[in-house]
């Protein structure tokens, strides 16, 4: 589904990913682990171009994204995306968040948006929230909406960055449990996260970063009960 | 009243010693009642007011497309630059520099003296020099209020799918308006203030007025202390609506 080769990226003189060659199949849950620092999140972030590879190419669906002349838009509506800071947009309501993207796109007509958005609220138990903004809300239940906002353009993947870190600790269950949801029901996921629970219980695959680098990657019962790297060992030794 | 002012006058004239409050009487009158001059300041107020409402169009218009196609050039994706956008870039930075690198006193009469030598219409030229000297100010401004929204929102919009027109449009100008209108607010006083100036290329404006009823009666205090008092009097007004647009504005954060 999406193909990575020899991805490099460099901030000025500072590389951050060195060479990266990955693939992520339909419906796989695969789950990024590895120090701060590593690159986890540029990678993620290289995968819906927000940061433009140094080199290298990433092909979704067999279109080349990082080709200038591929409608990178068109691209991005097939691949939700979720913040670890949420970036709700403050001046809208809840409702509108969701279905700002779905309309103005052409995906919906808001009606049937704004049917879609409620459908979608019933499912993070939120349909009370339609009509509040989202300065109103809790941490969780803001990272819920962003969840959903992401669901509401129907991709085909879903690209998550550290979506728990920003939370108070007892709202991080909530967003959890709509990730697992979502999860059984077949989404192809990548996840940038710290939640070691949730690498073990959901994931597929689990890849470990260090220093620009995938170190090691294996199911997630191997990678935890069984490392094999040097900096896997002590970067979990740490962790768990 | 009239007999009054004649009377004192006459007394004046005649060498007659006329009480503080007959001398305040008579200056006043002569400023402001004899001759209907309170109409030359009413069609000044007039004319200020039109002159700095359609600057301040003038000068947010400049200002916004200056600020996108800055802000705009600034955002472009690296080893993706549109030449266009350059060339527009360094037009708008040009435009930038020369209008706040140079005094508004002496673009007025390089305005007036030089480009439009061959026009009458004084208080028109005035009007355009001082919008496109608003222009510059607003749109350093705007810039500043579109790069303080957090970058989070824009890739936010980017990655739903929407492009950057749309995400500029529903989610970045709206919320960098908030940010913008004390800014916005204190250039609109500034300009206002400003209109005074166009009265050295002969702009027909609130301080023309006054000038030139203090030149027929030689004296100037009144008339110049009570144009003072008009403008700041307009200024109050509108600061004063300036605040509640702001106070309407900031309501939306504590829904």
């Amino acid at each position: 589904m999406i193909d990575v080769k020899n991805l490099k990226k460099a901030f000025g003189d500072h590389v951050v990913l060195k060479d990266i060659s990955e693939h992520i199949y339909p419906g796989e849950k695969v789950v990024v682990i590895g120090p701060s620092g590593s690159g986890k999140s540029t990678f993620l972030r290289c995968l819906n171009l927000l940061e433009t590879p140094t080199s290298g190419t990433i092909t979704f669906e067999g279109t080349d994204i990082t080709d200038p002349k591929t409608n990178i838009d068109k691209m991005r509506q097939q691949m939700g995306m979720v913040f670890q800071h949420f970036n709700l947009f403050p001046n809208m309501t809840i409702k509108k968040n969701i279905t700002l993207a779905p309309v103005q796109t052409g995906l919906m007509k808001q009606a049937e948006a704004d049917e879609e958005a409620m459908r979608l609220l019933k499912m993070v138990d939120l349909v009370d929230k339609a009509d509040a903004y989202p300065n109103q809300l809790s941490g969780g239940q803001k990272q819920r909406i962003a969840i959903v906002r992401a669901l509401a353009m129907k991709p085909k993947v879903m690209l998550f960055d550290e979506p728990t870190s920003a939370l108070d600790p007892e709202m991080v269950g909530e967003v959890l449990d709509v990730m697992k949801q979502l999860a059984a029901e077949g989404m192809t996921m990548v996840v940038v996260t710290h939640e070691m629970g949730f690498a073990r219980e959901v994931g597929d695959r689990v890849l470990f970063m260090a220093d620009g680098y995938i170190v090691e990657q294996n199911n997630p019962a191997e990678l935890f009960g069984n490392p094999q790297h040097e900096r896997t060992k002590s970067f979990l030794a740490k962790v768990l | 009243m009239e007999q009054m002012y004649t009377t004192l006058k006459e007394l004046a004239v005649g060498g007659g010693d006329l009480t503080f409050f007959q001398t305040f009487f008579v200056k006043f009158y002569q400023a402001f009642i004899e001759a209907d001059r309170w109409l030359q300041y009413l069609n000044g107020v007039k004319t200020t007011l039109i002159v700095t409402a359609l600057a301040l169009i003038l000068g947010i218009c400049l200002g916004l497309i200056v600020a996108l196609i800055r802000t705009a050039h600034d955002q472009q994706r690296p080893g993706k630059k549109n030449p266009i956008l350059g060339f527009l870039n360094l037009v708008a930075k040009i435009y930038v520099t020369v209008i706040r690198g140079t005094p508004m006193m002496v673009q007025l009469l390089i305005m007036s003296f030089v480009i439009f030598s061959s026009s009458r219409n004084f208080t028109l030229v005035g009007t355009l020099t001082l919008g496109i000297n608003s222009g510059a100010y607003v749109a350093e401004i705007i810039r500043g209020g579109l790069m303080s929204v957090d970058k989070g929102q824009m890739e936010a919009g980017r990655s739903l799918g929407l492009n950057y027109v749309q995400s500029m449009r529903f989610i970045i100008i709206p919320q960098a308006v908030k940010a913008i209108l004390p800014a916005l607010g204190n250039e609109f006083i500034v300009l206002l203030k400003d209109t005074s100036l166009i009265t050295v290329i002969g702009g027909k404006e609130l301080l023309y007025a006054a000038q030139g009823i203090y030149n027929r009666t030689y004296e100037q205090m009144f008339p110049l202390l009570g144009i003072a008092c008009i403008y700041l009097l307009l200024v109050c007004v509108l600061s004063w609506l300036l605040g509640k647009l702001e106070r309407r504005l900031r309501q939306g954060d504590r829904r």
